[in-house]
This record gives C-alpha cells, structure tokens and sequence, in this order.
C-alpha cells in the first residue's frame, strides 16, 4: 500500500514539472517559417580601402575621413613618412537601407567622388537560404588639378573616371567575412597611348574578428593581366578595425597612395618588398539624422 | 481494494492535465530603459511569447531577441552582435509559477497584485528570480503587467570601458502581456 502511494506521489510531481516545459513548447516555432537576415558582415563600410557590402542605415549620415601618410621608405628625414599626407573626407547617407549615396573629395589630384552603394541580395537563413549579400558600387571621380597644357583643347569630360563594382561577401561565421570584389574601370583620358581605357580587376577582402569589438582586415586588387604596364602594382593592405559606440577607428597599413578606387587599383605603384607602405586611418563616425 | 485505489490515484493525477487551462499570447510587449546622465537607450520588442496556465499558476516567457527595436539602427546592430550576441544566445526565457494561485479568481474581472517565482535565463545565463507583478482579469483576457530591475553583471552582459558612461548597470525591463485563452 505504501509503495502505491508513494509511486503515485513521485508521478504527480514528474506532471507538475513537465507543465512549464510544456507551456515553453507552445512556442515551437517550425525552422523554416522566418527569413533570419545576417547582419554586420564589416564592421563598417570599407574593408580597408575599398568598400564592403555593408550600407549605411536609413537616414543615417557616416562621415568618413581617410589619411594616408607617406612611404615608410623616405626614411627618418621625413620621419619615415609621417611627415607627409594626403587626405579624403566623405560623407555617406543611408536615403534607404538598401541604397547609400555618398561624396567625397580627396587631396590626391584634387579629386571629387560621388558614390552610390546598392544593396540587391541579402544573406540569410531560415525561410529563405541566400548564401551571400551582393551590392553594386558605382563611383564617379572627377579631377580638379588645372590643365597642365591649357593652350590645348582640353575636354572636361577628360576629368572624369567611372569605377563599377560588384560586392559580393559572406558571413562566414561570427568572427570570418569574406568579400571578392569583380570591378571595372573606366577613364576618359588615360596618360598614353597604349594605355587602356577600360581596366578589368578582381578584388578580394576580410575581415577576422580578433575580440567582439576588433577586428583584422585584408584586402588585394588584382588587375587582370595585359592591361597596365610593369610599372603598376597590385594593391595590398592589412589593418585593424577598432569600433567604440558611433565611430570605427581603422588603421592600416598598404602599398596605395591614392584612396579612390580608380586610383589604389590602377595607378598603384607602391612596392611592399621596396618599403613603399603607406601607414594609415580611417575614421568613421555614424550620425542619426532621424530616430526610427 | 489495492487496485481500485490505485487506478482512482491515476485518474485523479490525468484529470489534472486534462483540465489544464491555459492562457497564451505571441504578440505580448517587452520593453526596457537604460538611463545615464549621458544617453537613454530604450526597445521595444512586440513578439514576446507568454504563456499561463491557470490550473497550476505556471507562467512562461520566450523572448526572441532580435526582435527588439531600437530608435537607431547602429544601437540595435551592436545590441544584437556585440552585447546579446545573439547569434550564440538567440533567445531569452522565463520559466516560473505564480505564488499567490489560490488567491486569485479567473472567473471574475479583478486586479491582483502577483508574487512570480522562478527562472531568468538571459544570454545563456540562468538565475532564480522573485518578483512582483500585476494580473488583471477582464473576462476571457488575461493582463499580466510587472516592472523589475535586471543587472547586466549577472548575466555576464560587458560594457567595455569607452561606453561605461553611455550605459546603465542595471536595466529597467517592463511587461506587459494581454493572454487569451488556449483553445486546442
């Protein structure tokens, strides 16, 4: 009679516990019933030099300063490049969370850009299984250096270059990103004869997460061969990422002077193994213009 | 004699589970506040899971937590990969029983002020918790509302040294959850 008791006391606690797994269960939700979208793929919207699939979000204006400084090989006259610079400063706006529109003007030759950033494919889980996020670049660059010949006709369209990128990057795991960057340029006037108007190239960057808030980037153009002359070298850069609340700090190190895209992919003629490294930063700082 | 009370007990214990009733919502409200001299930092999450049962007072949670939303699309992004890591941690529970059970009336609109004992797990971290709260009965509608502090500390939450002034220590969180009955 006992043991009866006992047993039957022993089940009535196991039902009472089952009851609030029970209720948890409720909430199963089926896998597939979601589109799970993979976020901060970059920490920002530059890899190093060159952009990453990251936008900037709906009506939030990045502001965005570059420097460069000089070779490291100019030696401790010129206390090993520091003494030399060239800047770019930009602004980025989110008009959409899938379009960014930005301008830009760089020291280097003077430069103008203007940029837009199209977000078409977003990777996700769930639902819907997309594996990687694709934008389109597109960038206009205009130089605004006095004629060097002015008695000579000079065409104004001459100034301007068009960069068009396709981004193509994947989440690989919470702390691996990796992006290939197929772009093609185009300049109106180029320096030569023999020298190509239309560039092909393919890029490839990263970034791997070293704690939550840092990371290590890597980014390498390749231009295709039998294009540019030997005297051009591909671009190569390595750097960090450091985010604190609205600003990612990121510091670099790379073989291009020029901080457009026209300019570290096709006019590039930084050597690593000859010390032409140029030390650098990116400073980029997130404003809200309008809370959601 | 042995086996006709045996069988009594049995049927006893299963009309318990058979005439569970329980109270459910998939769109209840969670919100919560940070307040520093420098920054106020609140979400608001729409899609809590909450579920009651009335028969035993058990009372769950489920919390997805992307689901927050944030005034600034950048706070949600470092909520969600930098101090949520919700990638690891995609889901935030309370699992718990309400004390006071047999002081409350289901069949009558009423107000009661609510004892909830039982399990928070935020970020992958479990702690036993006991707090107050309001459940309001207004025919077939349940309300259950409660305000209660939440230390970012004891679920392993870390601030990094350059935003300490931007954000609290411990968090001010609100429910507010409207059940309806259950019927299967």
């Amino acid at each position: 009679m006992k043991s009866i008791i006992f047993l039957t006391f022993i089940l009535g606690i196991l039902t009472f516990n089952v009851k609030s797994q029970e209720l948890l269960d409720l909430f199963d939700e089926p896998e597939k019933e979601t589109r799970d979208f993979v976020t901060a793929t970059f920490k920002t919207t530059r890899i190093v030099n060159g952009q990453s699939v990251e936008n900037v979000a709906h009506n939030e204006l990045l502001f965005v300063v570059s420097h460069h400084f000089g070779a490291i090989n100019k030696g401790p006259y010129e206390f090993f490049g520091l003494d030399q610079g060239t800047i770019r400063l930009g602004f980025d706006y989110g008009v959409f969370p899938w379009l960014t529109v930005g301008v830009g003007r760089s020291a280097f030759e003077k430069t103008f850009d203007s940029n837009i950033k199209l977000k078409i494919l977003r990777q996700s889980t769930g639902k819907l299984i997309i594996p990687v996020t694709v934008s389109l670049y597109s960038t206009t660059t205009l130089t605004s250096l006095k004629w060097q010949v002015p008695e000579r006709k000079n065409y104004f369209s001459s100034r301007m270059a068009f960069v068009n990128e396709l981004l193509i990057a994947r989440k690989i795991s919470n702390s691996l990103s990796l992006q290939l960057t197929p772009a093609f340029i185009h300049k109106n006037l180029v320096k030569k004869v023999d020298e190509p108007n239309d560039i092909y190239a393919l890029g490839l960057g990263g970034r791997l997460k070293i704690t939550q808030r840092t990371t290590f980037n890597a980014e390498y153009f390749y231009v295709l061969p039998g294009q540019l002359d030997n005297s051009k070298t591909n671009s190569l850069s390595i750097g960090f990422d450091i985010e604190t609340g609205g600003h990612v700090f990121q510091v670099y190190a790379t073989n291009s002077m020029g901080m457009f895209d026209r300019n570290f992919i096709t006019e590039n003629t930084g050597k690593w193994s000859k010390g032409d490294i140029f030390l650098g930063f990116n400073i980029t700082r997130m404003f809200t213009l309008k809370n959601k | 004699m042995k086996k006709y009370i045996f069988i009594a007990l049995i049927g006893l214990m299963s009309s318990g589970l058979v005439n569970a009733q329980k109270h459910i919502t998939k769109n209840g409200h969670i919100w919560f506040k940070s307040e520093t001299p420098v920054e106020t930092i609140e979400a608001h999450n729409h899609q809590v899971n909450c579920a009651l049962d009335i028969t035993t007072g058990d009372l769950v949670f489920k919390v997805l937590i992307k689901s927050f939303e944030f005034p600034k699309a950048l706070m949600q992004e470092h909520f969600n990969e930098n101090y949520m890591e919700s990638a690891k941690f995609p889901v935030s529970t309370f699992s718990g029983k309400l004390l006071n059970l047999k002081e409350l009336n289901f069949t009558k609109d009423g107000k009661y002020n609510v004892d909830v004992d039982g399990q928070l797990t935020i970020h992958g971290i479990t702690k036993k918790v006991k707090e107050k709260g309001v459940l309001e009965v207004k025919g077939p509608q349940i309300t259950i509302t409660s305000n209660f502090i939440v230390m970012l500390a004891d679920y392993d939450i870390k601030i990094p040294k350059a935003v300490t002034k931007n954000i609290a220590d411990s968090i001010n969180v609100h429910v507010d959850a409207k059940l309806e009955k259950l019927i299967k």
